[in-house]
């Protein structure tokens, strides 16, 4: 990761609405082909932020470097390297799918045959060639959700920013959404990514930023955010038998913490379980418990988001 | 330009197909001109009246001509002649109270001592003409007196070529002559409009001037409506200047109010026969107009948080602009305050141009457009910097 081309830079980003200062320096770098996920629940900065990285809002100190250029509401140059997919809907319905497309490719200077030529091409890609005629207020929410997708990459943009594009998407069309990033990165498109489903950011994004109250309180792969917290799988063993002979029998087992007798079976805290489950299930049944059913919850994304906040996502 | 032309492009696409700018800008405007100008027609069936005070301080022989002339208009169109001996007389008479029941004239005639010596002697001279609250019998006043100057000088070139019939071919060089001499009777104090529209004319131009306002606004208030639509972050994230997104939303409006105002001219020419004058003088009138419309209501965009918003404090505005500005009623010439406060809306002035014209060339509409161009600047200086303010996502 560290040899790709940085494609974006934000260093100590400050904004305030009056007494409410929504972003508190923020800070994170986001290289070709990677992507960067902000994770937060609603209202914790994170349009605010992507916005600035925009060129939308101005900040109150700090600097966006976009493909190494300074980014600021007035520049031009810097936002050629942009596509922006925007957390509301921004198409024009009594125009075209098609009609919208070449509208926004002009604002990108794009033109002629060129221009159509990759309209069609984006249809192609966000599904739409059939319907591209059609006026998109008579598409469905999905529809207009991949159109709002199709325009910001139209002009190929170096970086994609998507400030939570599934919001009130039926999972059918979330999952083309996510498809469709997924197929951007390996492109080597660089993209900001924006949501509070912890799901799609452990399924999208190359590393995370926790972003809560205007802060990034940690940043980092899924996985060096778990181990940061020091969280450990849960498992849960359903059972029957002596119960506390079980729990005894696990004692020799330095990766079994906290183990003991809960709700009808038998629960502890592990090191890497699925390594370590066999060994588990036989000190347990040496001891004589009858096992029926086992449950591994590994720590996620929610787990350190609770850790450093207290507060769940969807709070 | 380009990334504005684009946006104009793309907006005058949505208003042609939500057909609102065509029926506010066109329908509407049409259909209330043929109604108005049809049921009500007040102009052409307004029936004249006024009284005159006439004061000869020259008791000469042009000066008693003067007095016959207009003794005899007097006759001929419903209006009283009244004879006094003194300028202090006829100031009373026509300074009086709007709405007193004092006696009062609509205008006066001084007729300065040395008058006649002076018409007979080529010699320049005056004839004061000290009018009222400025309605319609201080206006033909102004234009009796004008037409009796004016026939005098054609009178005098006359005479000069009729005494030079002997000289041997240079009687059109001494016509020249005549002809370059003064007119022997100068206007002082006019303060009166002189040129009436006529009824159809009158209510074509009132109610295009009126519904231009609805029209503009479809593009100052389309800003608010990006924003609400949400298609202005996308807008002010593309690489262009923010200037660029405004320019594009006056360049709509401008083109829908060149199209709808072109529209109307043409309309109301052909099936009510209106006259609005000379095509280069009424386009200066509708550019102007135009560009003070956008100042106006840029403005009042300004204040306005949506789109909603816009639209009513618009309507509001063009409606008591309107009204004031004398779109539906000559409200110049009724006098008395009204009649000069229409001045400070761009409505009185575009009807003012267009009076201007009916009675003169192109140059007499300058003063209008010249009025209307001020009013964009000014409104349109302050309409800018509200929404540029505005301009964020």
């Amino acid at each position: 990761m560290e040899s790709r081309a940085l494609i974006v830079e934000c260093r100590d980003l400050t904004k305030s609405f009056g007494d409410n200062q929504a972003v508190k320096g923020v800070g994170f770098q986001i290289a070709q082909g990677e992507t960067y996920g902000l994770l937060g629940p609603n209202g914790a900065g994170k349009t605010t932020t992507i916005s600035m990285v925009t060129g939308l809002l101005e900040s109150d100190s700090g600097e966006v470097l976009v493909g190494g250029q300074p980014l600021t509401t007035r520049s031009v140059d810097a936002k050629r390297e942009i596509g922006l997919v925007p957390q509301d809907l921004a198409i024009y319905p009594d125009l075209t799918g098609r009609e919208n497309l070449i509208f926004f490719g002009k604002l990108y200077d794009m033109s002629g045959a060129d221009l159509k030529r990759r309209a069609d091409e984006v249809l192609e890609i966000i599904g739409l060639t059939d319907r591209a005629n059609d006026q998109t207020g008579e598409y469905s929410g999905g529809m207009k959700r991949r159109l709002n997708i199709g325009i910001g990459l139209l002009h190929k943009p170096r970086l994609l920013l998507l400030d939570e594009p599934t919001v009130g998407v039926d999972p059918q069309s979330r999952n083309a959404i996510l498809e469709s990033v997924e197929h951007l990165s390996d492109e080597g498109m660089a993209v900001l990514y924006t949501t509070h489903y912890m799901e799609e950011a452990e399924r999208l994004c190359d590393r995370v930023g926790i972003i809560d109250l205007g802060l990034i309180k940690a940043e980092g792969t899924r996985r060096e955010l778990i181990q940061m917290i020091g969280q450990r799988d849960r498992v849960r063993l359903q059972a029957t038998g002596p119960l506390e002979a079980g729990v005894a029998a696990l004692a020799p087992l330095p990766v079994a913490k906290e183990a003991g007798v809960r709700e009808g079976g038998i629960e502890m805290l592990v090191d890497d379980a699925g390594n370590w489950i066999a060994e588990i299930l036989g000190k347990v049944s040496g001891a004589g418990v009858s096992v029926t059913s086992v449950d591994i919850d590994e720590p996620n994304l929610e787990s350190v988001f609770l850790h450093l906040t207290g507060r769940a996502l969807r709070d | 330009m380009r990334h504005a032309w684009t946006i104009a492009a793309k907006d005058l696409k949505l208003r042609v197909r939500d057909r609102s700018a065509f029926i506010v800008g066109i329908i509407a405007p049409l259909g209330l001109a043929a109604i108005f100008s049809s049921i009500f027609n007040p102009i052409e069936s307004f029936e004249f009246s006024a009284t005159y005070a006439v004061v000869d301080e020259d008791q000469g022989i042009v000066a008693r001509q003067f007095v016959d002339v207009l003794d005899q208009f007097g006759e001929g169109s419903k209006a009283d002649i009244v004879v006094l001996s003194s300028r202090q007389e006829a100031l009373d008479l026509v300074d009086v109270e709007p709405f007193s029941n004092e006696e009062s004239a609509d205008a006066a005639f001084v007729i300065p001592a040395g008058f006649s010596d002076a018409v007979q002697s080529e010699r320049p001279v005056e004839i004061e003409v000290i009018s009222g609250q400025g309605g319609v019998g201080s206006g033909v006043a102004v234009a009796f007196a004008e037409q009796y100057a004016s026939e005098l000088t054609y009178a005098r070139i006359a005479v000069a070529s009729f005494e030079n019939l002997g000289g041997a071919g240079d009687r059109f060089a001494s016509g020249l002559r005549a002809a370059s001499i003064p007119p022997p009777v100068l206007l002082d104090s006019v303060e009166v409009d002189n040129k009436i529209l006529a009824g159809k004319t009158f209510y074509s131009a009132g109610l295009a001037i009126f519904f231009l306002f609805f029209t503009i606004q479809f593009g100052v208030n389309s800003l608010l409506e990006e924003r609400h639509a949400g298609t202005l972050s996308r807008l002010i994230a593309a690489p262009l200047r923010r200037s660029s997104i405004i320019a594009g939303k006056a360049m709509m409006s401008f083109v829908l109010g060149i199209v709808s105002m072109a529209v109307l001219v043409l309309a109301t020419t052909l099936l009510f026969g209106a006259d609005w004058g000379n095509p280069f003088g009424v386009f200066l009138l509708v550019v102007a107009g135009i560009f003070s419309a956008l100042g106006i209501l840029a403005v009042v965009a300004g204040f306005a948080r949506t789109a909603e918003q816009a639209a009513n404090y618009s309507s509001m505005v063009a409606v008591v602009l309107g009204f004031l500005g004398g779109t539906f009623f000559p409200i110049g010439q009724a006098g008395g305050l009204l009649a000069d406060l229409r001045f400070i809306t761009p409505h009185a002035w575009f009807m003012q141009g267009l009076g201007d014209l009916a009675g003169g060339n192109v140059a007499d509409v300058l003063p209008a457009v010249g009025a209307l161009l001020l009013f964009g600047i000014v409104a349109g200086t302050f309409g800018l910097m509200g929404l540029r303010k505005g301009l964020q996502p």
